[in-house]
């Protein structure tokens, strides 16, 4: 049984949420951390409703209603989305009118900082009474959804699954994880982000929703085969074990990989174990990059996935992605690999 | 690829007990864990009771068999107590012979730390103690366990508010089912905070009484904290290793309300799904459920939405009970530690009671279980969770007809 990649939403630093376009342009900021281009929220949501929405959710709501557009599936048989932080935005505001005092505080952002607020607010924008649940584990918040997913349509009690990944970037939430020494201390170009070769990553945000489907249909991009998570600090060796048993469990060998879409993120810490796979395992392979378009945060996976989807969908590698210069004329299977401070490793298997 | 689910082995701490048999006592004694605010200092202090696990921060952490050299956040402490007894009653030493996952709920994470962090960064942003607040995230309390249980496989977080640890339960399932993992620790931790007391208290639906589920005069839920996992083994395991399981997992049902992100629906269209799913998969019909343990939180709004499912479903509704009055709300903890109760009820043949129960609730024709019965054969017991986000849950518990 195959699982397609049916419709996409996405919200990000890029001009993505349009999904006719595929990158005509890149943006580039200057900035200490990316965030979204906001599109109008108004389109998608009622406004009354969207005055008490805090950003998070606006963007959820909304890159899930793009992501139902085109393939004409208006009930999902299932809603699930990865978090790692869910609205900082609300917790912050819970914390600071706490601390003033435990009175007379606002019930909203206590409501909306509970992790499953998107999932909820779209499935009672849909009224959909079907499966629902949010998993908030890091960089494995968007993978452990699409492993629900994927077994969603295995028990076969699910023809078309709604599944994304979501996170925000706040300021205060930024200065907080810069002094733990997540991130770069200064401003960054976000192109030129393999420049620096200093410690800290870039960070950033997005929201992604993929309407996944057990037909093709008009609008399909690409099927999703498998995904892996990885917890261990590994040598790249293992790194490389573990990708060609990833590859062999779908009957597939690293020679027959058209790309391969790697996280960098500019940290200088962890951003070697890529090289080594570069020069090693894929040293053939057309090698990908696209943290310098969304930045850094624990569903950044969301942006790769929408990527390799569309590179597959284009049959074409935008020349802002290529991290080397293969740039085969043919495209059948994409394979992504995401690390996170070489503890948290995950690989995604997607086909034409 | 595994059909049927067994439960191998159960961990729990809460307001009742440190442990599976401490709470085992508590439940047989009608004994309480809720009380007054101890643990930290709030303004709610002796006008909201809370149900607190009654240990200082040093003695969890000994309690959780840990020296001192690392911080800790108190859901990470609490699920580690819990995950390890969990491990130990299933008699497994080492993890690395089956495919082993760990599937945590929680709904704080780390918060209990992060307030006391935010109170001198909103002072000044160089301030405040970093190691109070890199543990914030969810999956933090996840890693932290599976560390000390030595898993490295499998590992992931849910949050579905009230119902997430229900949640664990069922994707565990599912990734034995479909052969990902052969065995997953899965259940949930959550401590009390400062933060919950006054989120809950915003909403105006915490008795000062303490809880009174399914009751004519209910004024609202009582926050507990706590953790509980159980082992579920694939059939493989059981039969390879001649164990004996506690009981079988032979359904569960995830639905949603759709209703209003804090409020249940009227008819209890959700909790009406939840169930009615989890039946369907266990192929029993309502009439052969012995005992539900309901979700039963004590607010106006949950009792009269999951009661009107349960009479929609259920004629006549079987013996029911809410034991929140016991542990209180352990919100991420509550599903597994509501399935824990409902393991130790088929095992011991009793059906633990809802306490502070006087006034049947005038909208229905069901009273709960209100004194400790024994010598039931239970064979099947529904549990509910259901949740803000109207993400319900339904788990179906049953006595192993497999014996090693």
């Amino acid at each position: 049984m195959s699982v397609f990649i049916n419709d996409i939403g996405l919200i990000s630093p890029q001009q993505t949420a349009d999904p006719a376009l595929f990158l005509p342009d890149v943006m580039e900021y200057t900035a200490d951390y990316l965030q979204v281009i906001n599109p109008n929220y108004k389109e998608f949501i009622n406004p009354i409703a969207a005055r008490r929405m805090s950003r998070l959710i606006k963007m959820g709501i909304t890159s899930a209603k793009i992501a139902l557009a085109d393939a004409g599936c208006q009930m999902p048989d299932a809603i699930i989305t990865g978090t790692g932080l869910g609205s900082v935005e609300d917790t912050e505001k819970i914390l600071t009118e706490m601390n003033a005092g435990e009175q007379l505080m606002n019930p909203t952002p206590f409501i909306q900082s509970t992790y499953n607020t998107i999932s909820s607010q779209i499935a009672i924008t849909l009224k959909c009474h079907n499966y629902n649940s949010t998993y908030v584990h890091r960089t494995f918040s968007f993978e452990s959804a699409l492993q629900d997913a994927l077994m969603q349509f295995e028990e076969k009690v699910a023809a078309n699954v709604l599944v994304g990944g979501i996170d925000e970037m706040t300021w205060n939430h930024l200065q907080i994880t810069r002094r733990a020494g997540h991130w770069k201390t200064d401003p960054v170009n976000n192109l030129k982000l393999l420049s620096y070769h200093t410690p800290g990553a870039f960070a950033g945000e997005g929201a992604a929703y993929f309407l996944l489907g057990n037909e093709r249909c008009l609008s399909t991009y690409s099927t999703l085969r498998d995904v892996k998570t990885i917890y261990n600090r590994e040598k790249a060796t293992h790194v490389e074990d573990a990708v060609k048993t990833f590859l062999s469990a779908n009957e597939l060998d690293v020679n027959q990989l058209d790309a391969v879409i790697l996280g960098y993120n500019g940290d200088s810490r962890y951003d070697g174990l890529y090289d080594q796979l570069g020069s090693g395992i894929f040293r053939q392979t057309q090698q990908v990059w696209y943290k310098h378009l969304c930045g850094e945060y624990y569903t950044s996976t969301g942006f790769a996935l929408w990527l390799g989807a569309n590179i597959l969908k284009h049959q074409l590698v935008p020349a802002a992605v290529r991290f080397n210069n293969p740039n085969p004329d043919r495209l059948q299977h994409i394979l992504i690999y995401n690390q996170y401070q070489n503890i948290n490793h995950s690989l995604f298997l997607i086909s034409r | 690829m595994s059909k049927r689910i067994y439960i191998t082995g159960i961990g729990m701490i809460s307001a009742i007990g440190n442990n599976v048999p401490e709470i085992l006592t508590s439940l047989e004694a009608s004994k309480t864990g809720i009380g007054e605010i101890t643990l930290f200092p709030t303004l709610h202090r002796g006008s909201l009771p809370m149900a607190e696990v009654k240990l200082s921060a040093t003695q969890l952490l000994n309690l959780a068999g840990q020296n001192g050299s690392q911080q800790f956040t108190r859901t990470t402490l609490l699920g580690m107590v819990a995950a390890k007894e969990a491990l130990k009653s299933a008699g497994i030493d080492a993890v690395d012979t089956w495919k082993t996952g760990l599937i945590s709920a929680t709904s704080v994470g780390g918060m209990d730390r992060t307030e006391h962090f935010y109170k001198e960064f909103l002072e000044d942003q160089s301030k405040g103690r970093l190691r109070d607040v890199i543990n914030h995230d969810c999956g933090d309390s996840t890693e932290r366990i599976a560390i000390e249980l030595g898993i490295n496989k499998l590992i992931s977080t849910i949050s579905t508010a009230c119902s997430s640890s229900a949640n664990t339960i069922i994707f565990g399932a599912n990734l034995i089912r479909s052969g990902k993992a052969e065995r997953v620790i899965a259940g949930g931790t959550d401590s009390v905070t400062k933060f919950t007391l006054n989120g809950f208290n915003t909403l105006m639906i915490l008795d000062k009484r303490g809880c009174h589920p399914f009751d004519e005069h209910r004024a609202g839920l009582t926050l507990g904290e706590g953790a509980a996992y159980v082992v579920l083994e694939s059939e493989e395991i059981v039969m390879k290793e001649g164990k004996q399981p506690l009981a079988e997992l032979t359904g569960y049902g995830n639905a949603n309300d759709a209703y209003h992100q804090t409020a249940s629906s009227p008819d209890g269209t959700g909790p009406f799904l939840a169930m009615t799913k989890a039946l369907k998969m266990s192929n029993l019909t309502p009439a052969e459920i012995d005992y539900i343990n309901v979700h039963g939180t004590g607010t106006e709004n949950n009792d009269l939405s999951e009661g009107i499912a349960l009479e929609r479903i259920f004629d006549p509704v079987p013996l029911f009970s809410s034991t929140k009055t016991y542990t209180g709300h352990t919100l991420g903890a509550a599903g597994a530690v509501e399935a824990v109760i409902s393991i130790l009820s088929i095992q011991n043949g009793m059906i633990f009671p809802n306490l502070q129960f006087s006034t049947p609730m005038k909208e229905l024709n069901i009273r709960p279980v209100t004194e400790v019965l024994t010598g039931q054969n239970i064979r099947h017991v529904l549990s509910n969770s259901f949740g803000f986000g109207g993400n319900n849950s339904t788990l179906i518990i049953s006595k192993p007809t497999y014996s090693s």
